[in-house]
């Protein structure tokens, strides 16, 4: 059979991979825009209740979250192991919330769909969410959402 | 020096790459993807000076007391039932199909797309807690109640719309809403025995 070449040593084409960081970058800003910085170092810790009848907080800029639960294992030996709230960065009492709601309403653009959030550990007592509940009525922050995890 | 044309060398860029994966995964690991999501609830308005003196006449057939104790107990009117059976109870409730007297009372509406119905919109249902309920069993109450409107509007959307209530146009759903609307109310704590 003739038109086999003899072997000759090729060598195989480098790939050029001029255009990879781009593809990277692009997919860097996609997740740069579709996901959102976390909000705060938690000082609590908490697992949320889990439910079925759940909506999706999808306007997360007009989103304000307050944590509730027990301090997180590093600072109970400060704190204690009651439960507190949290509120951006630091700890505070239920009638803070009037201010913090304020606050985060000043910074919205659309401040008539600003829901709270409340992210509250499920062994919590009533009482504590009742407060911020009644703050939060004070304060004509009608729209809440208690956040959950699905459950089938 | 001549004029020869000097090549200036190309920089070596095969690195960006993994700059730019690097930044990726810090990126990754700081932000959060997961769509938040919960149980939404509408508070009320805060009171009135006069609304607080008014207060409003409910007749007892109209009003489903679920109370929680600081033990979690639940208790369904008059008889202590399990979270799990709230559901149920309070979907024949809202609906009271075969129109009993201890039930809510109907009232002809005239509702757009529906025509005119009987329906229970005087209904409340009032979700007493105690100040040591834990929130996990608030929250199925919650969960529960939801479920049963949810249930009742999406049978509703069925039998006269023939899709779930969630594929329904925005007028649909409205007259939906108006036929079973959603009516939770949540008095102010009371301290039932537990401590005081």
């Amino acid at each position: 059979m003739a038109g086999f070449k003899k072997k000759e040593s090729r060598e195989m084409p480098e790939m050029n991979t001029s255009s990879l960081p781009d593809l990277i970058f692009t997919i860097l800003f996609f997740f740069m825009i579709v996901t959102t910085m976390r909000e705060v170092t938690l000082k609590v810790k908490f697992t949320v209740p889990s439910g079925t009848e759940l909506e999706k907080l999808t306007k997360k800029s007009a989103v304000s979250y307050i944590y509730v639960g027990p301090p997180t294992d590093a600072l109970r030996a400060q704190l204690g192991s009651s439960t507190r709230i949290q509120l951006n960065d630091r700890f505070a009492e239920p009638r803070e919330v009037m201010d913090f709601v304020a606050q985060e309403r000043q910074g919205m653009t659309n401040q008539a769909e600003q829901i709270i959030s409340i992210k509250a550990d499920s062994r919590t007592q009533m009482g504590i969410i009742t407060d911020i509940k009644e703050v939060l009525r004070k304060s004509w922050a009608l729209r809440i959402n208690y956040s959950a995890t699905r459950r089938n | 020096m001549g004029k020869k044309k000097k090549k200036v060398p190309a920089l070596n860029s095969s690195s960006t790459a993994d700059i730019s994966f690097i930044l990726l995964i810090f990126f990754l690991v700081t932000t959060s993807m997961d769509t938040d999501s919960g149980l939404s609830r509408r508070l009320p308005q805060p009171p009135d000076k006069e609304q607080e003196d008014a207060q409003i006449d409910v007749k007892e057939r109209n009003v489903l007391n679920v109370r929680l104790n600081a033990a979690g107990a639940l208790m369904c009117n008059s008889d202590i039932i399990d979270v799990n059976l709230l559901c149920d109870r309070a979907k024949e409730f809202i609906a009271n199909p075969n129109d009993l007297s201890t039930l809510p009372e109907k009232h002809a509406k005239t509702i757009d797309l529906l025509g005119n119905c009987y329906v229970t919109d005087k209904h409340v249902i009032s979700v007493q807690t105690d100040r040591g309920t834990p929130y996990e069993v608030y929250f199925q109450v919650q969960n529960e109640l939801v479920r049963a409107y949810n249930e009742l509007r999406d049978e509703l959307a069925k039998s006269k719309f023939g899709r779930p209530y969630e594929a329904l146009t925005d007028e649909q759903k409205v007259a939906v809403r108006a036929y079973y609307p959603q009516k939770i109310s949540e008095a102010e704590p009371k301290t039932y025995g537990g401590t005081k």
